[in-house]
């Protein structure tokens, strides 16, 4: 796959690094193994490998929500069904993360790190939500002016001083607030829905609900996706993140009623098409919200 | 001194005749100048506690901590110079931080202090270098439960129920002696500490001293210092035992 083929970028294609062109003239010479001279001994993330999808992340009148699916993707094949992609750091921060999750765990143990000396400082204070999502973004701005990113973007929710921070970061560095946010596909799919339906003050369970739809709906469009999710919360009560839900979306028996079906008599029944909650979700997109 | 002026104690590579190290006994010597240090290996934690000599009234109080953190389930008290300790402190850090790096769980207690000592031992087999003029406790809780160690300048490294650095070690072994280490909680030690160390400290002698505690639970598992309301409580048990005792 050369960049040649792409007359306009595309996210994700894009030969960022030019690997393609130091592959294609390997490939010229005879075949070497990757830690040739040509090459360099060095290694980077060129492409992501194991990667996770979406993260979507709301604000709520008292907190933040974030939701993502647990699945671990190996490139297009489903690998790993039941992986947590959103992990606690500190007293509270949660982050979200897609992108490469070996990346994640990479950072995580920076992180963690991080966590652990500011405790042994033990001055009283703890590294806020704001501090930790500006850590962060300097990394990832430093990683990407040295050509090997941490191919991730992260969703950075929290909740100190009772004021909630929702932020994100991305691969190339670029990081910044907002009431709400959608990553990776979510940016495409989820985003637009996002902004008609979010409304400010709106109650835990509103937002639970937005987002719960918003990854349904992701589950229906992004083949990367799985409906199996964890919605994680951080308010004046601590942060939490809540085991498993499966999504419900077992709706595909929906059009079972619109089969014609003999009755009693022989003749053939009416059409007879169901109006509820299934359409509305299918159609999110285009007129509900 | 027999060793001043003799010639084998200008270099911790030179052993004197009868087979010692002097750089290593003067080391010894700035620790026990210090105030003292008590530690307590409990059924349910450990609890270290320091006697920390003010040597100004204008100190704030909290500053020259003689107590620390190394990782969540790791502290570290502190008997001789702060200044050497510390930097025996922060190789602890890093020891642990690496070894989490590695192999993706916390340090046991008893592979950090050992590999403390070894750090401790390197700094007497050099003339270029003088050994740390500090002995350190090691206090957490690992996969084997509630662990104790004391590092001496020396890098002798030995794990105890209850031991004790600095001015009143020798008074203090001998109140420890009475205790039932398999018996005794965190909170009881608490207690038992600070009455330690208010009656081994010697009013005439020094100033005004700061009572410092820390403990390590198997509730928590974090060190950290004794929380305030439960330090009152125990200092104000030892000023109260230690009238009793004067009155008698």
């Amino acid at each position: 796959m050369s960049s040649e083929h792409f007359k306009y970028p595309v996210f994700g294609q894009v030969d960022y690094f030019k690997y393609n062109n130091v592959a294609s003239q390997l490939a010229s010479h005879t075949p070497s193994p990757s830690h040739s001279q040509e090459l360099g001994a060095k290694k980077r993330t060129v492409d992501p490998i194991v990667t996770g999808t979406s993260v979507i992340a709301i604000k709520y009148n008292g907190g933040v929500v974030m939701g993502a699916d647990t699945l671990l993707s190996y490139g297009s094949l489903a690998r790993f069904n039941n992986i947590e992609r959103m992990k606690k750091f500190g007293k509270s921060t949660i982050i979200g993360a897609g992108g490469e999750y070996s990346d994640f765990q990479n950072l995580s143990q920076v992180l963690d790190d991080l966590v652990v000396d500011d405790g042994c400082t033990d001055d009283g204070t703890t590294l806020s939500t704001t501090e930790i999502w500006n850590y962060i973004a300097r990394v990832m701005y430093n990683r990407r002016n040295k050509g090997d990113p941490y191919w991730n973007s992260l969703v950075v929710i929290g909740h100190d001083n009772n004021k909630s921070f929702l932020g994100k970061v991305d691969l190339v560095g670029t990081c910044y607030q907002d009431n709400f946010i959608a990553s990776g596909y979510g940016s495409h799919i989820a985003l637009p829905l996002l902004r008609k339906a979010y409304k400010e003050d709106m109650t835990l369970d509103e937002a639970k609900t937005l987002i719960q739809d918003c990854l349904r709906v992701l589950f229906y469009r992004d083949a990367r996706s799985s409906r199996f999710i964890q919605l994680s919360i951080a308010n004046a009560d601590g942060l939490v993140i809540t085991e498993q839900i499966a999504l419900d979306t077992d709706k595909w028996d929906s059009g079972d009623s619109a089969k014609k079906k003999k009755n009693q008599d022989g003749r053939k029944k009416k059409n007879n098409y169901r109006n509820d909650s299934t359409q509305v979700i299918l159609e999110y997109g285009h007129n509900v919200v | 001194m027999t060793s001043v002026g003799s010639g084998y104690d200008l270099s911790v590579s030179t052993y004197s005749p009868d087979g010692k190290i002097f750089q290593i006994e003067y080391a010894s010597k700035a620790v026990e100048n210090s105030g003292t240090v008590v530690a307590i290996r409990c059924k349910d934690g450990v609890v270290m506690g320091v006697e920390k000599i003010l040597p100004s009234k204008m100190l704030c109080h909290g500053s020259n901590r003689r107590l620390h953190s190394i990782d969540l389930h790791i502290g570290i008290g502190i008997a001789g110079f702060l200044a050497d300790a510390r930097q025996l402190v922060n190789r602890a850090r890093s020891e642990a931080k690496q070894y989490k790096s590695v192999y993706g769980q916390p340090i046991p207690i008893k592979v950090l202090a050992q590999r403390i000592a070894s750090y401790n031992h390197v700094h007497t087999l050099y003339g270029s270098v003088r050994p740390f003029g500090c002995s350190i406790t090691i206090a957490g809780i690992d996969s084997t439960g509630p662990q104790l160690f004391m590092i001496e300048p020396s890098g002798s490294c030995l794990g105890y129920y209850g031991t004790s650095m600095g001015k009143g070690k020798q008074a203090v072994k001998n109140e420890l002696e009475k205790i039932n280490f398999t018996e005794i909680t965190a909170a009881e030690a608490v207690k038992t500490i600070a009455k330690i160390i208010y009656s081994v400290h010697d009013g005439d002698k020094d100033k005004d001293f700061e009572l410092e505690l820390s403990w390590i639970t198997r509730e928590s598992k974090i060190h950290q210092l004794v929380p305030k309301e439960i330090h009152d409580n125990a200092e104000a048990f030892a000023k109260q035992a230690l009238e009793e005792a004067n009155l008698i």
